[in-house]
């Protein structure tokens, strides 16, 4: 056996967006085994719900991640309208299925830019993030901030659309699509970027379902499994289709980010033309008595939120699984046979989103 | 792509020289809080529900509305709350 280093890989790396820590024993250029150490950007966030009301945790709940935030404030809205009995009216439901799905292609048009730049592509980096710049803008447009949304409340939504605004979606929408569909076949189909993903961080599909791979982790090794399909918010009319590749290396993760991210633009369209009239929210009265597990397809996966209440007006627990969580076991099992030039992009290649792990 | 490559190479930056070069704040925007003092009534419902405790109401017979930007996050509710909506949300950011 050859002599094995322990190399320190993150807190603090240059194309870690956050800190994370991989020990990696490697034997020579080979990774032979990762160890993760986690704990630099806990925040007690659970904890904070026992200090607030529920509804200025929908506030807190949407800092729990800085990318896919409205779609966390989502989960806990939908988990305390379960608990709560409330229905919401059908507009407040197509309107979070749009902001969800346009701040889904802003976490994706982020991540390429970030994997582009895991390699050193800056090019790419920055074309995805010029175009991340317009969906930003839409967002600050029809909701009034650029990440920070603030537009779910338990029981609806706080904001509408109107009928321009709509408009204004739909011509972002197709902007947005003529800039795909000039940069995403040359992004996939590059030769250095070929080279620097295919085959690598390999996941086969029973590792991905034995370790608990959730979102397009999982979609990459084979496994067609989405929660969206489950029809909450207005998926069950606006309809979508499951991307899924088999590979289950870089490239196949990259193909199943950027086939989701035409396919969010698809789902705009047919919610914004299905678009019920109405009232975006109904009141809600009490405080929530009783617990919940609330459930979302995030742009990373799925996530899972537990809920109590004990009838006071602030919760008594809650509780996040988010989906780099889930991630995190699939990952070691990519990084073992690796180059240690590699482990940037298999890292950056399940989307880590270290402050929600950690919250 | 060639189209791109030549607007990347003769065209102007995408980005704006911030901040001798300022973009107009997009109208609904959440850029800061202004509140309307002479329509306030200092009942405290915003202090009560402001999340991140950015606001403090001196109630009678001091009467005091302070507000602690650098605390604030923007998120609204207080405006959402205010019974004689006097608070109100400024587009733009900063001044
Ligand atoms: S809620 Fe409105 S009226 Fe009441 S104290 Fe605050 S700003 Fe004044
Ligand atoms: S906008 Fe939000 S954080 Fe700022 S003062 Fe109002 S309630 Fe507090």
């Amino acid at each position: 056996m050859s002599k094995r280093t322990i190399i320190p890989f993150g807190p603090q790396h240059p194309v870690l967006p956050e800190p994370i820590q991989l020990r990696l024993v490697m034997e020579e250029e080979r990774v032979v085994e990762a160890l993760p150490a986690v704990g630099y950007i806990h925040r007690g966030l659970e904890k904070l719900v026992e200090k607030k009301d529920y509804n200025q945790c929908v506030f807190l709940a949407e800092r729990v991640c800085g990318i896919c935030s409205f779609l966390h404030s989502v989960t806990y809205c939908q988990g305390l309208e379960e608990i709560m009995s409330v229905t919401i009216p059908d507009r407040a439901r197509f309107l979070r299925l749009i902001w969800g799905e346009v701040h889904r292609v802003h976490s994706h048009l982020l991540w390429l830019g970030l994997l582009a730049d895991s390699f050193g592509f800056e090019n790419v980096f920055m074309h995805a993030w010029r175009c991340r710049e317009m969906v930003l803008d839409l967002l600050e447009r029809t909701a009034g901030h650029r990440v920070m949304l603030g537009v779910s409340c338990v029981g609806g939504v706080r904001r509408d659309i109107s009928d321009e605004g709509l408009a204004d979606i739909l011509r972002t929408v197709d902007a947005l699509q003529k800039e795909f569909d000039e940069f995403v076949p040359v992004v996939l189909n590059d030769y250095s970027i070929k080279q620097r993903t295919v085959g690598v961080g390999k996941l086969t599909k029973e590792q991905a379902a034995e370790l608990g791979a959730v979102g397009p982790v999982a979609r990459a090794s084979g496994i067609a499994r989405d929660f969206r399909e489950t029809g909450y918010a207005a998926y069950g009319e606006v309809g979508f289709k499951i991307v899924t590749e088999t590979a289950g290396d870089c490239y196949a993760r990259m193909k199943v980010r950027c086939g989701e991210m035409y396919e969010c633009l698809n789902m705009v369209r047919r919610a914004v033309a299905a678009m019920p009239a109405g009232a975006i929210n109904v009141p809600v009265k009490g405080n929530p008595t009783g617990e919940v597990v609330a459930r979302l397809e995030q742009p990373r996966g799925e996530v899972i939120y537990y809920l109590k209440g004990n009838g006071a007006k602030n919760l008594e627990r809650m509780r996040i699984r988010t989906p780099t969580f889930a991630n995190l076991a699939p990952l070691l099992a990519m990084l073992p046979g690796c180059e240690l030039a590699d482990v940037p992009v298999i890292v950056l290649s399940i989307d880590p989103c270290i402050s929600c792990t950690e919250r | 792509m060639i189209k791109r490559v030549f607007s990347n190479l003769f065209g102007s930056p995408a980005t704006r020289l911030y901040p001798f070069t300022r973009r107009e704040p997009f109208a609904g925007s959440r850029g800061q809080l202004k509140n309307d003092i002479a329509k306030c009534i200092f009942c405290g419902q915003c202090q009560r529900r402001c999340p991140a405790d950015a606001i403090v109401v001196g109630k009678k017979p001091d009467k005091s509305w302070a507000f602690d930007r650098y605390r604030c996050i923007v998120c609204g509710y207080c405006v959402e709350v205010c019974p004689v909506k006097c608070l109100s949300m400024d587009p733009k950011h900063g001044d």
